[in-house]
């Protein structure tokens, strides 16, 4: 196995121009564990941690863009203000050692139905900026899971950042575990309004092949956007209709008849969160 | 590894006191030596060829291709095996390696040694075998009943049936029944099975090994190496971890007949998924209980249907049966008895001996059990606990009298008059589902429940269960100086201490050190049964006296200890301490005096479910545990929070999930063990009443608190969702879609 590591992101896409079949190393937390499990010996890693760019993040034009080096405890410390779905998201992940080295591009980049970045990305609307020496992609991130451990990213592209618009409204996110902490989502939901528009967005993981939208949802409460209170039909409806979403199987970890009905219930909880700080004038 | 403690009786030393173990600090800070440590230069790694299949003939095996791999040394199968072809605890059924059959997924097959542990493995993957793969026999009660089920076993499917018969009366005013399941559990130890064998000038072996028990490995070793037992010197490796994991063996021959061979030293370590197919787990259960009371809730009589699902070979899965029947009414004062407890083969993994040993299955259901009889009878669940409770001279299923201490009803009395938790605050961590905030409050109610448990303690039933020490007295540094010699496995519960303590108290010198556990000196007996703080510790103390009855002769003409050590040169004496002798079970009738020593613990647990998702959150485990005398405070706290926090994860999360004989979850990643944000803070109350058999007066701790944290959890979850919940671990689902249907 070879070992490359990059000090700069001109670099970086050299190589993996040069070694399409090298496997990129941010915090190492998935990578390592595969590598551990003889998982799919990757011929050569391509070590990014050395460049500086990757670890920083700036404000462009209504969104974060956060660089591929972002850790989720930065993201956690440094973000929850503006992202609040990405930075509960992050709070969930693993344990603090992880949460100081794992970062959201390689949770993209393991592109794990499960990864629990996924839900409040696909919520707020991200973008994933991927780069090669032919140039730069953005990619909305609902078009970048194309199947259970694959993306859309070329052989020779690497995440640069995510564009993660700014919160325009209330944000959650909400994850089942069968244990309190340092645990696989079972099934997960992230919820974003947008108050300005009257819209929501939705993401579901660990309930299909790929983490999704729950398209329907969105639309009917944006065709009921409520005037006052939220009427509790339209919670449970909302809640039925991202658990229609879904398309869960039986594992170890859960049911598909768990999943269905427990997206349900976080879908109508978290709509009722997020609908009162926006009744509270962003107070939860 | 060695300690000296050197602080003086009179500073603050001795039993009773809390004194640090010198693993401690080292295993926080990564720096302790485990097993999976060890290393020599030249030594090579062995792999094992494990069988994909539950149940299958094996054709033909060809180590051809496996040979070929530059760096590989060896690649041995059941025909390279030197002596006896088969080991066991209790029967010799278990092969070395797998002879023209595979009875489970995991099996080992083949072994290869090579100079590196990825050339071992990927030589080990080149091994063709051939499989006629047959059905497995995965469903135990059909294995234990169903007489058209192909043996599994050459001892038939059938490990051990053990009825308990007692009076004749079963009709009563109140009866309650339940079928109740208990999951497979592992003992989910930190360090995987790992040692080092190190071929001898003079044809034998020095092994180095994390075990439970040297003597007895050494036992089965030898005679299937075909060499004398003196030819085969273990030595106590560090041990991450053990629970009866490393009861049966594992890796220790295989590691031997490689370096035999090679003539180079071999050392192995599983990974953690081979981990989970290396050792045995906890029996599966599956139980019927009839219970019948009158109606101010005394207790009629129980009737008891217990199978107890062994897998593909014996381990102690006979012990573990007699455990579960012996004590299958629990601590409670039972007229008429009625129970039938069994054990089964079935192509499924091997179980074996895991903290509490038949003792827990059982408990989880009697105890659920008594809820059920409470609710029928109007009566809480501590009022109908404390009328039915034993005390000492009441009499067990077995017709054993309790002739010790056994303060049932006064301790259910102080866990209910500790004070109870307030509300959760609305912290996500206080709620059910943590920061992964499921729920700000929504569906979360509380429940509280109850569970007692009673543990045999040391070997039952007629087992010859001694310890051995060696104490020797000598100037070191001009300093009288305690050198403490014993074969027990210090596998991480304080026995270093305990043995340091009880010389230190009896000898008055307060340095002392702890020689390496090895085979040089008598057997120890297992590392389990909650055992050795009573015979190691009863052994150290023996010798401890002896050496001080010689010390204070030797003084008596006024000399001082250390004029004396100077004169006289080291005073050192071997003592062999056995408990009370124990007794048969009588095979028809159960009847027979099989344990020397009760230990009983109740728990109360709160827990906060929510209801809606299934996802609990344990408040706070109170317990209650009579341990006779406390030795070292803080080491027996950490047990009853250990003993407590492997109970909840048996009662809420652990579960090897197993589907046609096949393990479906050999992870950390999916054998969820609890964290810290699922274990609560404990209120604890330890009573000191002493057995007067046992050293001291003390009472084995380990086990004990293993078994009544799991029927009080399930109870309080029981009572905050209002459903029966027959099942453990209690999954999401199963809360979560019953409120809904
Ligand atoms: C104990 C433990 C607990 C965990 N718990 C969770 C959890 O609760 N939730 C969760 O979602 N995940 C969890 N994970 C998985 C993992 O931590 C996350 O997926 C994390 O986001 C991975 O980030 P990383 O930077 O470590 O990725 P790496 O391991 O470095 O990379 C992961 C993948 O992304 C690719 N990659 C990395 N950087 C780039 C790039 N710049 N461009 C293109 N491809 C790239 C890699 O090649 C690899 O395929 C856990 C892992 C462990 C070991």
């Amino acid at each position: 196995m070879d070992f490359l590591r990059a000090t700069t992101w001109a670099e970086a896409l050299r190589m993996k121009a040069d070694r399409p079949d090298a496997t990129p190393v941010q915090g190492g937390t998935d990578v390592m564990v595969e590598i551990n499990l003889d998982k799919g010996r990757p011929k050569a890693l391509l070590d990014l941690t050395p460049v500086a760019e990757l670890t920083e993040w700036s404000v462009e034009s209504g969104n974060i863009r956060i660089g591929a080096g972002v850790t989720y405890t930065r993201i956690i410390a440094e973000l929850a203000d503006r992202l609040p779905g990405l930075a509960q998201a992050s709070r969930t992940v693993g344990s603090p050692q992880i949460r100081n080295r794992g970062t959201v591009a390689g949770n993209l980049g393991a592109a794990s139905p499960a990864g629990d970045s996924h839900p409040p990305l696909l919520a707020s609307g991200a973008i994933v900026e991927a780069e090669s020496v032919d140039g730069t992609r953005m990619i909305p991130v609902g078009d970048f899971y194309t199947g259970v451990k694959r993306h859309a990213l070329a052989s020779h592209e690497l995440i640069r950042a995510i564009h993660v618009p700014v919160k325009r409204g209330p944000q959650y996110f909400s994850k089942i575990g069968t244990r309190n902490a340092m645990v696989i989502a079972v099934c997960s939901f992230g919820i974003a309004l947008n108050a300005e528009d009257r819209t929501v967005g939705t993401g579901i993981g660990s309930a299909a092949p790929t983490p999704r939208r729950a398209v329907e949802a969105e639309a009917f409460l944006a065709g009921n956007w409520p005037a006052g209170d939220l009427d509790p039909a339209v919670a449970k409806r909302f809640g039925e209709l991202v658990a229609a979403a879904a398309a869960p199987i039986d594992d170890v970890r859960g049911s598909s008849g768990y999943r269905v009905h427990a997206l349900a219930v976080m879908a109508r909880r978290t709509l009722g969160w997020a609908w009162q700080e926006l009744r509270n004038g962003g107070r939860s | 590894m060695s300690i000296a403690t050197g602080r003086t009786q009179e500073t603050g030393q001795g039993i009773g006191q809390s004194l640090l173990r010198p693993d401690g600090t080292l295993k926080v800070t990564g720096e302790f030596a485990y097993s999976s440590d060890l290393w020599l230069d030249g030594m090579l790694w062995g792999a094992t060829l494990r069988s994909p299949h539950p149940s299958a003939w094996i054709r033909s095996i060809d180590v051809g291709p496996a040979l070929k791999v530059p760096g590989v040394f060896a690649v041995l199968t059941h025909e390279d095996v030197p002596g006896e072809k088969f080991y066991g605890l209790e029967h010799k059924d278990q092969p070395v390696l797998a002879i023209d059959q595979v009875r489970y997924q995991g099996e080992p097959i083949a072994l290869v040694a090579a100079d590196h542990p990825e050339t071992a493995r990927r030589a080990a993957d080149l091994i063709e075998v051939v499989y006629e793969v047959r059905e497995a026999v995965t469903d135990p009660r059909k294995a234990a009943f169903d007489l058209t089920i192909p043996p599994v076993s050459v001892h038939g499917n059938l490990v051990r049936h053990q009825p308990v018969r007692v009076g004749g009366t079963f009709t009563a005013d109140v009866v309650v029944t339940g079928e109740y399941e208990v999951g497979m559990q592992d003992q989910a130890f930190l360090g995987p099975e790992s040692g080092l064998a190190v071929p001898a000038e003079d044809g034998g072996v020095d092994l180095y090994i994390a075990t439970q028990w040297l003597h007895v490995d050494q036992d089965q070793i030898a005679p299937c190496l075909n060499l004398p037992k003196d030819k085969v010197r273990l030595t106590l490796a560090g041990v991450g971890g053990a629970f009866g994991a490393r009861e049966d063996l594992s890796m220790q021959i295989h590691a031997s007949m490689l370096a035999l061979r090679t003539g180079k030293p071999v050392k192995f370590v599983y990974g953690r998924e081979e981990s989970f197919f290396g050792h045995v787990h906890r029996h599966p259960a599956w139980m019927r209980y009839e219970h019948g009371a009158d109606r101010d809730g005394k207790l009629v009589y129980v009737k008891a249907e217990i199978v107890l699902d062994g897998g593909a070979y014996t381990s102690s899965s006979p012990a573990v049966v007699g455990n579960a029947a012996s004590l299958g009414v629990g601590p409670y004062e039972v007229p008429n008895v009625f129970i039938d407890a069994y054990g089964t083969y079935t192509n499924n993994p091997p179980c074996g001996a895991m903290r509490g040993f038949g003792a827990v299955q059982a408990c989880y259901a009697y105890e659920s059990q008594m809820d059920r009889l409470a609710e029928a009878c109007g009566l809480s669940p501590v009022e109908i606990r404390v009328r039915n409770a034993v005390s000492q001279g009441s009499l067990l299923a077995t017709g054993q009298v309790i002739d010790t201490p056994a303060p049932l009803a006064d301790m259910l009395r102080e866990l209910d008059a500790m004070p109870l938790p307030g509300p959760s605050s609305l912290d996500l961590r206080e709620l059910p589902g943590g920061v992964a905030q499921t729920t700000h409050g929504e569906g979360v109610r509380r429940g509280i429940g109850y569970g007692v448990g009673i543990k045999n303690i040391c070997f039952s039933e007629g087992f010859d269960d001694y310890s051995t020490a060696r104490v020797r007295v000598e100037l070191l540094g001009d300093e009288p100086h305690v050198l403490v010699h014993t074969a027990a496995a210090e596998v991480g519960q304080g026995l270093i201490m305990v043995k340091t303590q009880i010389a230190q108290t009896e000898l008055g010198i307060d340095r002392v050190t702890i020689v390496p556990a090895d085979t040089t000196v008598g057997s120890a007996g297992s590392s389990s049964a909650s055992r050795q703080s009573y015979v190691t510790g009863g052994a150290v103390r023996a010798a401890s006296l002896a050496v001080k009855e010689r010390l204070d002769a030797l003084t008596a003409d006024g000399r001082s200890l250390t004029q004396v050590l100077a004169e006289e040169g080291p005073v050192e004496e071997t003592r062999e301490y056995r408990h009370r002798r124990t007794f048969p079970m009588d095979p028809l009738t159960g009847q027979g005096d099989s344990h020397t020593q009760l230990a009983l613990c109740v728990h109360r647990a709160v827990v906060d479910v929510d209801v809606e998702l299934g996802l609990i959150k344990v408040v706070e485990l109170a317990a209650v545990q009579d341990v006779g005398k406390i030795l070292n405070p803080l080491a027996l706290e950490g047990q009853i929070h250990g003993g407590t926090a492997q109970g909840l994860g048996l009662a809420l999360m652990e579960e090897i999930q197993v589907r046609d004989g096949k393990v479906l979850n050999p992870s950390f990643t999916d054998y969820l063990i609890p964290t810290i944000l699922d274990m609560p803070p404990m209120k604890l109350s330890i009573l000191e009443n002493p057995d007067p058999h046992a050293p001291y007066g003390l009472r084995g701790a380990g086990e004990p608190p293993t078994l009544s944290s799991t029927p009080a959890i399930a109870a309080a979850v029981r009572a905050a969702t209002g459903l029966p919940l027959s099942r453990v671990p209690i999954r999401p689902d199963d809360i979560a879609l019953a409120v809904l249907a």
